[in-house]
């Protein structure tokens, strides 16, 4: 009870231009981060530069909650890449490898067939209808380095969004209650 | 300064931080390894070679397949996917490579291997340009880490030839 009573005390003393330095604090921590992470954009080629894998296709190499590392570059694509793709009208990016690659000869326009690891088809129920393989454009990057489990956070963040409100409002809550 | 607060946010700042830094160094001493993978692979019998009724060619065939991967395995790897594509040129396509069979290793126990086997995925043309054609087999493997970059690597075998005619 000792807590609360704490609490309200410093809610009600807050001045508003110690109010407007934290708010700035805050406006600082968040603009730094988006800076950073539009950087990341820049230099890995990719507008995502790390994705969380969210299913099983990939195993036992990426378990859900692995985070992959991308990047991009003007090299053509390989058979054995792990290439992260989106399908036309879907917007949950799919981790596959690259099992087939055929490139024309002058323009270097490229076709790519894929297949999950742990799949026992080619993904082509999974391209959009019509399309037989994938091209440049379809491709957000190549998966370069891993880390385990720590995806697990934003896996847990979208299914359950709870999670992500009560983080927020404790956070919120801690950035208005600290005196500095 | 000394609340419960502040030194558990200082305790985990300084753990994740040294979390990262020992995931770096473990992915990093994978450049040390010292590889020297071997394989080679013979064509022992080609199945059938059709041209299919949508105008592609394809070829059914039975490959022999020795390799000796055991040195890529550090202690920081998780698994080698291996697998073996046909490489060809054709007048359309600059670079076809075709994968013909894969397979995920998980121990360094089972990264020597004999196996004997027909293609387990189809070998597909885009168009009818087998006939006659050279072609290279390369083994290639990706090696998966426990953290960090992973590395891919290959050894291209050449002199493989496709029959002159359909049969």
């Amino acid at each position: 009870m000792g807590w609360i009573g704490e609490t309200v005390d410093s809610i009600k003393s807050i001045k508003i231009r110690q109010l407007l330095t934290q708010a700035i604090t805050l406006g600082m921590i968040v603009t730094s981060a988006l800076i950073i992470w539009k950087t990341l954009m820049c230099v890995t080629g990719t507008e995502s530069p790390v994705v969380v894998v969210l299913s099983e296709s990939m195993e036992p190499g990426f378990q859900r909650g692995d985070v992959l590392f991308l990047h991009m570059t003007k090299e053509p694509i390989r058979a054995g890449e792990i290439v992260v793709f989106n399908v036309d009208g879907r917007d949950i990016p799919i981790v596959h490898r690259a099992i087939k690659v055929h490139e024309r000869q002058n323009t270097g326009h490229v076709d790519v067939l894929t297949k999950g690891d742990n799949n026992d088809v080619d993904d082509i129920g999974l391209y959009a209808d019509g399309q037989f393989w994938l091209h440049r454009q379809h491709i957000m990057g190549r998966a370069i380095g891993f880390l385990p489990y720590v995806g697990w956070m934003t896996i847990i963040m979208s299914e359950k969004p709870i999670v992500k409100y009560i983080l927020i409002g404790a956070l919120g809550l801690l950035v208005i209650t600290s005196k500095d | 300064m000394h609340s419960f607060g502040y030194r558990a946010n200082a305790l985990l700042t300084f753990a994740v931080t040294i979390l990262a830094f020992i995931c770096a160094i473990a992915s990093f001493s994978d450049n040390f390894s010292n590889q020297t993978p071997s394989a080679q692979i013979q064509i022992l019998n080609i199945n059938w070679f059709q041209k299919q009724p949508h105008g592609n060619d394809e070829v059914s065939l039975t490959l022999n397949i020795t390799a000796d991967l055991q040195s890529l395995f550090t202690w920081n790897t998780k698994q080698v996917f291996a697998f073996v594509a046909a490489e060809y040129k054709t007048s359309q396509n600059s670079l076809n490579q075709v994968s013909l069979w894969d397979a995920i290793i998980g121990e360094k126990e089972h990264a020597k291997f004999w196996i004997q086997i027909s293609n387990k995925y189809r070998f597909i043309d885009q168009g009818h340009n087998l006939r006659g054609k050279d072609f290279n087999l390369t083994l290639h493997w990706h090696v998966m880490p426990k953290t960090g970059k992973m590395f891919a690597d290959k050894i291209v075998m050449s002199g493989y030839r496709l029959p002159d005619a359909y049969r």
